[in-house]
């Protein structure tokens, strides 16, 4: 029993730490299948994080903080996609552009809130457990709805892409643009709402670190986080599947960091912090190595602008 | 409203759409300013004008420029041939170790070869650091835009690492900090001001990388494989090259930026050396162009932002954060105005 809960505890961990890397992974995942490279998910998670955590502050409801975070995340998302599909600016420098904005405007944003303490988003109730056993309780009552919530997003926008007719058509505009609007799809439309959608997931992503996994808000919380998303995604070779597994393996990463301590390892906890940075370098190495497999992978349209011919 | 592609890029709309971005974000800052309840126009008159109105003023400024000139410098070089190195804080931050470490291990005495060991170090360990990820881009295809941006993080913490542990001052009351650098690894300020002699080398820096791009054969092949990469690939121009060569450049220029903050103004190796210089310089590098020239100006302009948050802050008690928050700003309006250049706005009725 006792080797039960601390293996479940050691999986409830990774299941929270991977988390918000799930959402904004997700949410990235959407955005360059359907052919836009946005590098600012880590700006996105950080003005969703503040813009969370005071919504939460300033309301009482966590409800409205998440909605906050969400709708603040998809307005950056916004920015982004009038300055890269309208306007056909550069994508790669456009989405660094939109990280270090977001970078100081969530500072701005938080400062009133910088430091302070709050409760977290409480657990979901998990029935019948409570009679039979005090100690699964207290391990399951850290799993919130938003962890349920990111596995759950990854069924959904698995069924999406490969099931749903607009999922269909948004991998098209991915590929191919071109062909895509002669066929008659709306390609700025589809990659618009993409864009959106990853802005949005970006954002709760950020709101998931400030009101749940770490529950207060700090300058730069994130930590990289959104920039780890970024490589998950092209680790999973653009499938959600794959993407769920790397972000356990990533949260599993960063558990280790803190259990590292409790199994007696005296080390610095400086060095042990470069540990998801150095996983993130490794699998990017692991899975860019066979070039023509993750161009074969990629969607082919990825990154490049598109101008509707009239 | 709709936009008609140009037959030709407007060479005059090259030059305007920077001036046009700093009007605008000028405008949008008077905005924030209210947003903020204070004086939009006092508040401009601080962060524009103020921190330059003295002689000390200006050197303080030329102080800030040095960094981001430097950066940037390394940062254009790389995008003109079309590697993104996001990681000039952390080559930065590693020739601020290196060479810090070499001011440690010399230890108090030694003499004039003191400040070029440590400037040779800190060089090389900016062009180890950016090493790393030219060695993973050639020998792995890892995409240098998240190899670099890592090891700014893993930079960080080893340095956050090295002045909580190994490199920290017996004697410093348990900070976080190493022992003050001795006299003879300090750069020598200039004129009862701040400002060290690297402030020149990073000026001279922009002319030489103006010749290295137009006028050496390895320029001309670090923008044929920016702008043309098949072709570079017929011409048989190495693509591992381009990549070894600009990411050694701008790691050793960033490098340099370390070691002569931490020899110059600060004096020590401390957990925070940088505020965001290896960020807000990919903004200097876009800003001036990709041209050597362009960004000197464009590095003034934003040690001004720099400057100019340190006196709002101290005058308005405003926070620290405008300073990214008005970068970022800058470089959304800048990339927007650059759609005049390849493009006309043509006004249709109905």
């Amino acid at each position: 029993m006792a080797d039960l809960v601390l293996i479940l505890s050691i999986l409830v961990a990774t299941m929270r730490a991977a988390a918000p890397l799930l959402f904004a992974g997700l949410g990235e995942l959407v955005a360059e299948r359907s052919g836009v490279l946005n590098l600012g998910v880590e700006g996105m998670m950080l003005v969703g994080a503040a813009v969370g955590f005071a919504a939460h502050a300033v309301t009482g409801s966590f409800v409205l903080g998440l909605l906050a975070a969400i709708l603040a995340g998809a307005a950056m998302a916004a920015l982004f996609a009038l300055l890269t599909l309208r306007l056909l600016a550069n994508q790669v420098a456009t989405g660094l552009a939109l990280t270090i904005f977001g970078v100081g405007l969530s500072a701005l944003i938080g400062l009133p809130w910088a430091g302070v303490p709050a409760t977290g988003l409480p657990a979901a109730l998990w029935p019948g457990l409570a009679h039979d056993s005090p100690a699964l309780q207290q391990v399951l009552l850290l799993l919130d709805p938003l962890v349920w919530l990111a596995f759950a997003a990854v069924v959904a926008v698995d069924w999406f892409l490969r099931r749903s007719r607009t999922g269909l058509a948004l991998r098209a505009v991915g590929e191919s643009a071109e062909v895509a609007h002669a066929l008659g799809t709306k390609v700025l439309r589809i990659r618009f709402l993409a864009v959106l959608f990853g802005g949005a997931m970006a954002g709760l992503a950020g709101a998931d670190l400030s009101l749940a996994y770490t529950p207060m808000w700090v300058e730069n919380m994130t930590a990289g986080r959104g920039w780890i998303a970024l490589a998950l995604v092209v680790f999973s070779t653009w499938k959600p599947w794959w993407l769920t597994a790397g972000a356990l393996l990533f949260g599993f990463v960063t558990i280790a960091q803190f259990q590292a301590e409790a199994f007696g390892l005296s080390f610095s906890p400086d060095l042990l912090a470069t540990l998801p940075y150095l996983a993130t370098i490794v699998v990017l190495v692991l899975i860019s190595r066979d070039a023509t497999r993750l161009r074969l992978a990629a969607p082919a349209a990825l990154g490049k602008p598109f101008r509707p011919s009239d | 409203m709709r936009l008609e592609k140009r037959e030709a890029p407007s060479a005059a709309m090259l030059w305007a759409a920077p001036l046009l971005a700093a009007v605008a974000s000028v405008v949008l800052a008077g905005l924030l300013f209210a947003i903020l309840r204070v004086n939009p126009f006092a508040a401009l008159r601080l962060l524009y004008l103020a921190p330059i109105a003295s002689a000390n003023g200006v050197a303080e400024l030329a102080l800030k420029m040095t960094p981001l000139l430097l950066c940037a410098l390394g940062i254009a070089i790389g995008v003109r041939a079309n590697v993104w190195n996001i990681g000039a804080e952390g080559q930065f931050t590693m020739g601020a170790i290196a060479g810090g470490g070499m001011a440690l291990a010399l230890g108090p005495t030694g003499g004039w070869y003191v400040l070029p060991l440590m400037l040779a170090a800190g060089i090389l360990g900016g062009m180890a650091w950016a090493a790393i990820a030219a060695a993973l881009r050639v020998g792995t295809n890892a995409h240098e835009i998240l190899t670099t941006l890592m090891l700014n993080y893993v930079a960080q913490d080893i340095l956050s690492w090295l002045v909580h542990g190994p490199w920290r001052d017996p004697q410093g009351f348990n900070f976080p900090q190493s022992k003050t650098f001795a006299a003879a690894a300090t750069l020598p300020s200039l004129w009862g001001t701040r400002l060290t002699p690297i402030f020149f080398v990073a000026l001279l820096a922009a002319p030489c990388a103006w010749v290295l791009l137009q006028r050496t054969t390895a320029g001309y092949r670090l923008r044929v494989t920016g702008l043309a990469p098949a072709a570079a690939r017929y011409a048989g121009f190495s693509a591992s090259g381009t990549v070894w060569l600009s990411l050694l450049i701008a790691g050793g220029l960033a490098g340099l930026a370390g070691i002569a903050e931490v020899a110059g103004p600060i004096g020590q190796l401390v957990p925070t050396i940088s505020p965001g210089y290896g960020y807000a310089a990919i903004i200097v590098a876009f800003l001036g162009r990709l041209e050597p020239f362009g960004i000197v100006v464009a590095s003034a302009l934003m040690a001004l932002l720099y400057l100019g948050a340190d006196g709002l802050q101290m005058h308005m008690q405003l926070p620290l954060s405008l300073t990214g928050t008005l970068q970022g700003m800058l470089l959304f309006l800048l990339l927007a105005a650059d759609v005049l250049v390849a493009n006309r706005v043509v006004w249709r009725r109905g």
